[in-house]
């Protein structure tokens, strides 16, 4: 009987949590000095243009049906217009969020790929040379910038030694080729079976995804290393050894076994992380993702597309915190 | 053991210096803690000093000079109106100082006042601030920070607090977590039962016992301030220009980054320097006040 009942107070602190974020965000769209409405008539509408396009836009009402009107057009899925695409947010969001949803599900692949294995490394030979070298690393990604990191990366990787592709998501001359099933394009080159654009999808996501996975790389592998080295301490491990097993099976299916429910948060938590580290790194990489659209509208003070976008990203965050507190919580069984 | 550790202290105010001369020592046999405090300690001189140490101005703008590679006279280059980097670099650690006194003494201080508050009236009132605390840890922090720049307009003053309103909850839950932890004690109790007035054990028994970890978390998360501040410079919505500040300059110098590499790579590395000194201290700090948090 716990269980269902505490997935429901999980749900209900979610519930209100959202529900905050959108008083939040209609807060924030509110104290913007600019003038929502003369954005629509333009300066030499006359005061009753003005007057009737601020009723038919509700703010003559009092605050509080403001915001219900604004919560009840949310539940419909509608964002609002925005006044710089002229299109509804949650369409705009819809084409540029399976870019950052590329963007970060490769860059949490290249820090999962690597972080792992370093932590386990490192946690094997603690206090030696893997150790420090995972420590200065990772450090290093704690303290550098990520915008700077992608500018250096773009001039070294693409500039001087033509690794990489440049800016973009693709090569221009192939953007469209491929039918927008998913919007992710190396799903959608594989689907058509389109190799120049499979390949060109891939040059240029290697860079920003490897600079992104940087910063997951270095909070991935400190994780594990601190995971794993609890497990090492523990007497199972000392039987383990103690029956002549190898040390790469008591590492890698013993004590790694051990973690991975713990880690599987660690990973949840890198992949939200990242959304925050996309906004800057979309900006260097010129991606045309969420972070980028968000970033954009704000210069032109398109607060419906801000608003729109801030509340998804919201969103996702709430998810995957819940994610983290509702599920992996019941894999592990010693939490049950 | 030496005589001096076992001595008892005469007071309680020489008991205290004796405790801060502890930190001090376990700090400074911690080389790179050591390496955080120096780190810290020349951004600071740097920012006081700033006027005597530039070699030029670091508004003078010199168009017959932009862009210049780095050579004797100007150590790191020129940027894009001729005006000395490193001129700019040692000015711009006072944005960066101000963005890091400003959120490193409000934040933690009002994240223990809504802690202990939170914690030790519990019910309803702690209901409320808890889930105030949950939606603002909803967002990223940049983004909200975002955000609120967008709403407020550019400006040192709104990054400021766009930051501070993004950082605080992490330090409220961590005093209520404090408080709670103490709140049962038989010390608490004690007080109590001599006559103390919960305004009394709060202000008196129960904060100064989270400062520790309020200070570990700060030092800590210093680091991130810095970087998010500059996210924002780089993004045009910190320091008004011509003012120096690294974030904008490295946006600036991103436009002839493929050609003039040196304009946006120098502010980089200050960036990441001082960055990293307030990691290295952060860390130091945590193994020093709060072994727990090893």
């Amino acid at each position: 009987m716990r269980l269902p009942l505490a997935l429901l107070s999980l749900a209900a602190k979610a519930a209100l949590t959202l529900f905050g974020l959108l008083l939040v965000t209609f807060l924030i769209a509110r104290v913007v000095p600019i003038d929502p409405v003369l954005a629509v008539v333009g300066d030499r509408a006359s005061s009753e243009t003005y007057a009737h396009a601020r009723a038919e836009m509700g703010l003559d009402r009092p605050v509080a049906v403001q915001f219900g009107r604004y919560v009840a057009m949310l539940t419909t899925g509608d964002l609002g217009e925005s006044a710089l695409t002229h299109e509804p947010v949650t369409a705009d969001i819809a084409r540029f969020f399976p870019a950052t949803l590329e963007l970060a599900t490769a860059a949490t692949l290249v820090g999962l790929a690597l972080g792992v294995p370093m932590g386990v490394a490192a946690a094997a030979r603690h206090n030696r040379w893997p150790d420090h070298a995972l420590r200065v690393l990772s450090l290093f990604g704690y303290s550098v910038p990520v915008f700077w990191l992608g500018l250096m990366a773009l001039v070294l990787f693409y500039a001087d030694l033509g690794w990489a592709a440049g800016p973009g998501r693709i090569d221009p001359w192939l953007d469209d080729v491929v039918p927008a099933h998913t919007g992710l394009l190396l799903v959608d080159g594989a689907l058509a079976g389109n190799g120049a654009v499979l390949k060109s999808a891939l040059r240029h996501l290697a860079l920003p995804a490897f600079v992104l996975g940087y910063y997951s790389l270095a909070y991935i592998s400190r994780m594990t290393r601190s995971l794993m080295l609890e497990q090492l301490g523990q007497e199972y491990i000392a039987v383990a050894r103690a029956k002549g097993l190898s040390e790469t099976r008591v590492l890698w299916r013993h004590a790694l076994g051990n973690v991975l429910v713990p880690l599987a948060t660690v990973v949840t938590i890198a992949y939200a992380q990242l959304l925050e580290g996309s906004v800057l790194t979309e900006t260097v990489f010129a991606w045309p993702g969420l972070g980028r659209y968000i970033t954009g509208s704000l210069l032109s003070l398109d607060m419906n597309a801000v608003m729109g976008g801030t509340v998804v990203v919201g969103l996702v965050f709430i998810v995957l915190n819940l994610l983290v507190e509702g599920v992996y919580r019941r894999l592990d069984p010693r939490t049950r | 053991m030496t005589a001096a550790a076992e001595a008892v202290p005469g007071s309680n105010l020489a008991a205290r210096i004796a405790a801060w001369r502890e930190t001090a020592r376990t700090l400074a046999g911690n080389r790179a803690a050591l390496a955080g405090v120096v780190i810290v300690l020349v951004l600071a001189l740097m920012a006081l000093m700033a006027p005597l140490l530039a070699p030029a101005d670091p508004d003078v703008q010199n168009l017959a000079q932009r862009l210049a590679p780095p050579s004797a006279h100007h150590l790191l280059g020129t940027d894009e109106l001729g005006r000395d980097i490193l001129s700019r670099i040692l000015f711009g650690s006072r944005a960066t100082l101000a963005v890091v006194a400003a959120i490193g003494l409000s934040v933690p201080a009002a994240g223990l006042a809504i802690g202990c508050l939170a914690g030790m009236s519990g019910g309803f009132v702690d209901l409320v601030l808890m889930r105030t605390a949950d939606v603002f840890l909803a967002f990223p922090r940049l983004i909200l920070a975002l955000a609120l720049v967008a709403a407020m307009g550019p400006g040192l003053s709104h990054a400021l607090i766009a930051i501070g309103l993004a950082a605080w909850p992490p330090y409220a839950r961590l005093a209520r977590a404090e408080t709670l932890a103490l709140r049962g004690r038989d010390f608490i109790a004690a007080a109590r039962l001599g006559g103390a007035s919960p305004a009394r054990i709060l202000v008196h028994h129960i904060a100064p016992l989270c400062l520790p970890s309020l200070v570990v978390r700060a030092s800590l998360d210093m680091a991130g301030v810095i970087l998010t501040a500059a996210g924002l410079g780089f993004l045009g919505l910190g320091v008004a220009p011509p003012t120096a500040e690294w974030g904008a300059m490295i946006a600036a110098g991103r436009r002839f980054v493929l050609e003039q590499w040196w304009v946006a790579a120098a502010p980089g590395v200050a960036i990441a320097v001082a960055t990293l000194g307030f990691n290295l201290l952060g860390e130091g700090l945590r193994d020093v006040l709060d072994p727990r948090q090893r």
